[in-house]
């Protein structure tokens, strides 16, 4: 049974990591974060499946045409949502880029509907049986490539000219923008990448999860906590807190009964917080004065 | 210092402005769905106005209908109405209530969330004037709007949510009635089919986390004696619980024999998934909130393997009043076949329910809620779709069908159809 509520809970928790590095790299970029996130989760899911499911489109053309979609949204949301406020010193980007997710969530509702759908897969159909416990191979596939992806962006940021000046972006916007480097689009970009960060798990989780228009609520709140309890400055703390807070989720309700999955899981994120404010892999902000 | 307090002011003043702002567009947001989804929240009248001058005219009597209409049981919702209307049309054309009034269907979505039931009833009930209010699917939302019926005295029929204390509770008059199953007696039905059609000992329940839940683990607990079946376990899960591996686990390692499953469809299609995954081919026989939504479909193949409780079956041989009804349905929804009529239970116990209230009413010569509900223990004899009801209520017992009534069925493919005996 461990082993079995450790897996799944490592499946489900790599999404959070994943929605969580959304909210890393625009808050490492810009200092701004993007809580359109839940809403992008839902849209992947939701875009993936009208696309390949309900139009028949092939399953290649739909994840492409997703992926294009949630550049999209994360563009719109930093251009309509942050920026306005942002480079007024204001932190009203706060409750817009939640007002945003909302009336799209609703938006949602009114145009694809309320009823759960199945999203049907070829990797969620027959279990994979290993010592006695199963899983659906998507549920390996998720963690596999939501540290593939932590890993490659790891390697944009560190190894290309691209990640270099998104670095300099977060260090100091004016002296970037001397040195030459697009200050705006950069952050735009951050935005992008995290919601097409944010789309990719929609679509991952989708074959296990099924489609809503309001899964992606309470994900993209646990993938902020994860954010938090990761320390919101460090790539990796928040894809292991994320794990972290997928096992011990699942442990929770494995061992205790469903009632206790969100009771002890944000129990955690409280005394984690009380005991380390920065985060568990954070480390305090100086600032100079 | 001083400047930078004043500019923390100021940010601040300006961040309340556009607070303000953005809390207005989220308090709009529900209120914009609202009005852009033509089936919720607006009225919806039974019968095209030509066809009630013909039969009925006169001041329509209203019968509120407060259920799941959106969400993941919206295919209740949907089913309830389909049955309402087509017994309305019925009434309406054979002159409708009270010396001519027709009847007039006033439905309000819950969206399963009973404070949203709470005050659609109280609406329908002081603003439309409604004679009764109908419920839907969630035993949670049914609960939670009794207060509202006592307290302005009207009648409530339940026409699909289960929970014994929505019949059962402790209002005095009571103002619920209900033609559906009454959980305590459905969790006595299904041990009592486990009793004789499985050759086992123990069992494990297996409940969604809420009212409705808790209303049949008591119902179970209190059978399980009778029959002798120990119940070796208890598992709870939430609405969004995607692996219920662990808890289903537990169950396993008590040596549960079958399960017995309390559920609505999407979280009960992930007890399915999940039992595929620990590949434990065990018997499920399920109450029928399952039926409320796509189970099927969430389910994939592993639905056919539960059994699950319901009040009628469209297929097999229909007498006349469901041939009548079958007819009706394709006529207005273009349903041709019984595989079409989604969530039959809905459909087919809002059909006598609305009957029988469209006698209470005739019975009671007037709209008024007190009179209307001493109107339901002097019903005439009516011959329904699921049965004829002879006295179906009596001051004791306001549930019309017992478990005499139910029957036993299963998913084949999208189709629901009886298990043979």
């Amino acid at each position: 049974m461990w082993p079995q509520l450790v897996l799944s809970g490592i499946a489900i928790g790599s999404m959070y990591g994943l929605v969580a590095l959304g909210f890393h790299i625009t808050y490492a970029v810009s200092n701004t974060m993007n809580f359109f996130q839940g809403v992008s989760v839902m849209l992947g899911a939701v875009l993936c499946y009208v696309f390949n499911i309900t139009l028949g489109w092939p399953a290649a053309i739909a994840v492409t045409l997703t992926l294009i979609l949630s550049i999209g949204f994360g563009l719109v949301v930093e251009r309509f949502a942050v920026r306005p406020f942002a480079q007024n010193g204001s932190n009203s980007w706060l409750l817009t880029t939640i007002a945003l997710g909302i009336i799209v969530e609703n938006l949602v509702m009114v145009t694809f509907g309320k009823e759960v759908r199945a999203y049907p897969s070829p990797l969620a159909e027959t279990p994979i049986r290993i010592w006695g416990f199963g899983l659906f191979p998507i549920e390996l596939l998720i963690p596999i490539a939501g540290l593939a992806i932590a890993l490659a962006i790891r390697l944009v940021w560190t190894q290309t000219l691209l990640g270099k000046a998104m670095q300099a972006v977060c260090e100091n916007h004016d002296t970037a923008r001397t040195m030459g480097i697009p200050v705006e689009q950069t952050i735009a970009l951050s935005y992008a990448v995290s919601t097409v960060l944010a789309g990719i798990s929609g679509m991952l989780i989708a074959p296990v999860a099924n489609v809503s228009a309001t899964m992606g609520t309470l994900l993209g709140l646990k993938a902020f906590a994860a954010a938090i309890i990761g320390g919101l400055g460090n790539p990796w703390g928040v894809v292991v807190a994320g794990i972290v807070y997928g096992i011990v989720e699942s442990l929770a309700a494995g061992l205790f009964g469903g009632s206790y999955r969100e009771i002890l899981g944000f129990a955690v994120v409280i005394i984690v917080l009380a005991l380390r404010p920065n985060g568990l892999f954070g480390r305090a902000q100086v600032k100079k004065v | 210092m001083a400047s930078s307090k004043q500019k923390w002011i100021g940010i601040r003043r300006r961040d309340l402005l556009r607070g303000a702002a953005g809390l207005g567009a989220v308090m709009l947001a529900p209120n914009l769905k609202g009005c852009a989804s033509p089936e919720s929240a607006t009225d919806t009248t039974a019968a095209p106005p030509d066809e009630v001058s013909e039969a009925a005219s006169g001041e329509p009597v209203k019968i509120g209908l407060v259920a799941a209409i959106t969400g993941a049981s919206a295919l209740s919702g949907e089913a309830i109405t389909r049955g309402l209307t087509v017994a309305i049309d019925e009434v309406n054309n054979n002159g409708g209530v009270l010396g001519g009034r027709p009847l007039e269907l006033v439905i309000r979505d819950d969206e399963s969330t009973p404070a949203r039931g709470v005050s659609a009833a109280r609406e329908l009930i002081e603003r439309e004037n409604v004679a009764i209010v109908f419920g839907g699917i969630d035993s949670p939302v049914s609960l939670a709007m009794l207060p509202v019926f006592h307290e302005l005295q009207v009648p409530y029929m339940g026409v699909w949510a289960a929970a014994t204390g929505i019949t059962r509770n402790e209002n005095d008059p009571n103002f619920a009635f209900r033609v559906s199953a009454n959980d305590n007696i459905v969790d006595r039905f299904l041990m009592k089919h486990i009793s004789e059609n499985y050759d086992i000992k123990n069992v494990g329940l297996v409940l969604i986390n809420n009212p409705w839940g808790e209303s049949n683990e008591k119902g179970f607990n209190e059978w399980a004696p009778e029959y002798s079946l120990e119940i070796v376990g208890t598992e709870k899960f939430n609405d969004s619980d995607t692996d219920l591996s662990a808890q289903l686990t537990r169950l396993r390692e008590a040596d549960a024999g079958a399960l017995l499953l309390v559920s609505n469809a999407a979280p009960g299609a992930q007890v399915m998934k999940s039992l595929d995954r620990l590949a434990w081919d065990v018997p499920v026989i399920s109450h029928w909130g399952i039926s409320g939504g796509r189970f099927s479909e969430l389910a994939g193949p592993a639905a056919d393997k539960v059994v699950f409780v319901q009040t009628y079956s469209f297929y097999g041989e229909q007498g006349p009043v469901g041939e009548r009804v079958l007819a009706a349905l394709d006529e207005k929804y273009s349903l041709s076949s019984p595989s079409e009529i989604l969530a039959p239970v809905g459909t087919a116990n809002a059909y006598d329910a609305l009957h029988l209230t469209a006698l209470a009413l005739d019975t009671a010569g007037v709209t008024d809620g007190p009179q209307l509900r001493e109107a339901f223990y002097d019903l005439p004899t009516y011959e329904g779709l699921i049965k004829t009801y002879n006295q179906p209520f009596t001051p004791d017992n306001h549930d019309a069908l017992n478990e005499n009534d139910y029957i036993l069925v299963r998913w084949e493919g999208e189709e629901i159809v009886p298990v043979e005996a």
